[in-house]
């Protein structure tokens, strides 16, 4: 079936799903450590893209840097002011906390937005570059799906090094797993839960650049920017499993891929119910593997009622 | 007695804030009346929401589905056949060639909003935590996704316009009340005791032989039936509406204001809808320029700063809402503190 698709449209879903599950592990890195489902991830992002759409005269590199800095400072802030407070709160309050902090973030947005209204238009000179295309075996890839799919697989393979053989990454694993014990065993809390949240803001800093890089034309800077997005990994991470990072990882992943697939495989006439579909086959994985679609073992038994 | 007095506080304290707001919209001027009416549509649909969220503890961003499907449902019922054959050619001919009143619109969104509810609720209410979340969440979705899309049940992506306007301060206040009532019995209904066990100990509920699927379900049902209604009412208040108002941001503002107020209370859904619509409009005004004294001016666009920053820190500073997920409550008389250690104070009523 997957043959029949098209290598462009498989290489597409591939940079959709790499893209969406680094967005996953930001998001299952704080759910790790804080047990926290954090709705403004997408804001993150949008603050990012929005820096690089402010200088983006600059030089890629300090443009870029510029970005990392802004995203990772707000997510730190995010952290002090309104994650702390909040621990051990019931998961419904900080869900919603957070849906107000996405608020606010945005509405800031749009202030800024509607001071300079051309923002819209910008031109990134090393985005146009990343824009063109390569043809491999016949086909047209624009390099910016190659960078995309390449930076998801080196930021995976440096967090998997990070949490395996650091460690501050041992701590962040044994207070994802029980956070009361690897407390009792001397895992400093917020140290932890700091290292997770800078490097979730890191993560979000580098979706910024790609989602500003890959859209063609010029990219678009709006006030929702990455809220869709988000939404949708962050259902991905809940059908993948958001108990352990790499089944979230993958959940993410899987959601962006599947995306790509359905809406190829769709009529074109019918390729408007897309979301139906695809919301559909998540109610049917969430009735059938409620812990997760790869959540295996013992973590898997989730109780249904 | 006194017990008795205070179980009939706890529904006419809500009836009456509400009646109160009724009121005052008839005093306002035309331009400002829309803001209370809306305020008490707000009321409606976070109750109705409250009934679900609130007494199950189980979190459903899929309410506003059955929000969606009564507006629409009642929208395209009541549009003036003169105008409808024009407008929405493209439905099915019973609907098409079909109008009906107010009051059976209401009644009929109620209906299929419950029965809706009913239908998805029988495989989804197996679910807990964060996957009934996301499940209700894709419910949503979908449902947006087929009003938007098929004409031949309503409007599509367009608006539906020509609803009569029927919701007026009358109607808006009956029908908050109406909301306010059922929730309350429910709530201290056998049914309604039954499936607040299972929010604050699933097992030990389990263990005297509560079926929680069951009790999870009945609620979904009555919240789907009651945000039908809501649904109505919103779309008689506006006259007219398109799919993206009963999506993402109403679900959103609705929810905010159910835990902004207290998740836990009939008192706390209450409190919320009308505080965050009240320093909505009061914030939306401020924008024009308002009179208190000294006069403030916000610049445009800082309403929704303002809002969210204010939702925020309460959330942050009162997690468990402006009500502490009590219900409404007058103040304890002294008399009642200096008793004597035979008439220990009741345990709290069910928060």
């Amino acid at each position: 079936m997957i043959a029949s698709l098209g290598f462009q449209t498989v290489t597409d879903a591939v940079a959709l799903g790499a893209i969406y599950a680094l967005m996953a592990v930001g998001i299952g890195l704080v759910f790790g450590v804080l047990r926290l489902v954090n709705f403004a991830y997408g804001q993150l992002i949008m603050a990012g893209a929005y820096t690089l759409a402010f200088t983006s005269s600059w030089p890629a590199g300090g443009s870029i840097a510029l970005c990392v800095g802004v995203v990772v400072t707000l997510s730190l802030l995010m952290e002090l002011f309104v994650f702390r407070p909040l621990r051990n709160q019931s998961q419904a309050v900080m869900l919603v906390t957070t849906f107000a902090i996405a608020f606010l973030l945005q509405a800031v947005a749009q202030i800024v937005d509607l001071r300079n209204d051309q923002l819209g238009e910008v031109v990134f000179s090393w985005i146009t570059t990343l824009n063109q295309s390569i043809t491999i075996g016949g086909v047209d890839i624009r390099k910016v799906t190659i960078v995309a799919v390449v930076v998801a697989i080196v930021a995976l393979l440096l967090i998997t090094l990070l949490l395996n053989k650091t460690t501050i990454g041992l701590h962040t694993r044994a207070a994802a797993s029980d956070f009361r014990t690897a407390r009792l065993l001397g895992v400093r809390a917020n140290r932890v839960i700091t290292f997770a949240v800078v490097l979730s803001g890191v993560l979000a800093a580098a979706v910024a650049v790609l989602f500003v890089a890959g859209t063609d034309p010029g990219p678009l800077v709006t006030p929702d920017f990455a809220l869709r997005q988000t939404i949708v990994v962050l259902v991905g991470v809940v059908v993948g499993g958001i108990d352990r990072l790499w089944t979230a990882t993958l959940g993410g992943f899987a959601i962006g891929f599947a995306s790509g697939i359905i809406n190829a495989l769709l009529p074109t006439e019918n390729s408007v119910y897309l979301p139906s579909v695809l919301f559909g086959l998540v109610i049917v994985v969430l009735l059938l593997r409620p812990a997760g679609l790869f959540a295996w073992g013992r973590r898997g038994q989730v109780e249904r009622v | 007695m006194r017990r008795h007095l205070e179980t009939a506080l706890q529904l006419l304290g809500p009836v009456v804030v509400v009646v109160a707001v009724g009121a005052v919209s008839t005093t306002a001027s035309p331009a400002n009346k829309i803001y209370f009416l809306n305020a008490l549509v707000y009321v409606a649909m976070v109750v109705a929401i409250y009934v679900f969220v609130g007494n199950s503890g189980v979190l459903s961003f899929g309410q506003m589905s059955f929000v969606a499907v009564g507006a629409f449902a009642a929208g395209v019922v009541t549009v003036p056949l003169v105008s409808k054959k024009g407008v929405l050619t493209d439905l099915f001919p019973l609907l098409r060639d079909h109008t009906i009143g107010n009051i059976w619109s209401l009644l009929l969104a109620a209906a299929l909003g419950g029965l809706f509810a009913f239908i998805v609720g029988l495989p989804l209410m197996r679910l807990s935590g964060l996957a009934a979340g996301i499940a209700t969440f894709a419910l949503l979705e979908i449902t947006h996704n087929i009003l938007q899309q098929w004409t031949k049940i309503g409007p599509g992506a367009t608006t539906l316009s020509l609803v009569p306007e029927t919701t007026g301060a009358l109607q808006a206040t009956l029908g908050a009340i109406v909301a306010i009532a059922a929730a309350f019995l429910y709530q201290r209904s056998r049914l309604g005791r039954q499936l607040r066990a299972t929010r604050e100990d699933p097992a030990a509920a389990r263990g005297i032989g509560i079926h929680i699927h069951r009790q999870r379900l009945w609620a979904f049902t009555l919240s789907g039936a009651m945000a039908g209604f809501a649904g109505a009412l919103f779309v008689h208040l506006l006259g007219s509406i398109t799919t993206e108002q009963v999506y993402l941001e109403l679900t959103f503002l609705t929810l905010a204001m159910l835990v902004f107020g207290g998740i836990g209370s009939l008192w706390g859904a209450v409190v919320g809808a009308l505080v965050i619509s009240g320093l909505d409009s009061f914030l939306g005004q401020a924008e024009q320029g308002v009179d208190l004294g000294f006069t403030l001016d916000l610049p445009t666009g800082t309403r929704l700063v303002f809002l969210a920053a204010i939702m925020a820190l309460v959330l942050i500073l009162r997690p468990s809402g402006l009500t502490g997920g009590r219900e409404f409550s007058l103040p304890v008389p002294k008399r009642r503190a200096r008793s004597g250690p035979g008439s220990r104070p009741r345990p709290a009523e069910s928060p």
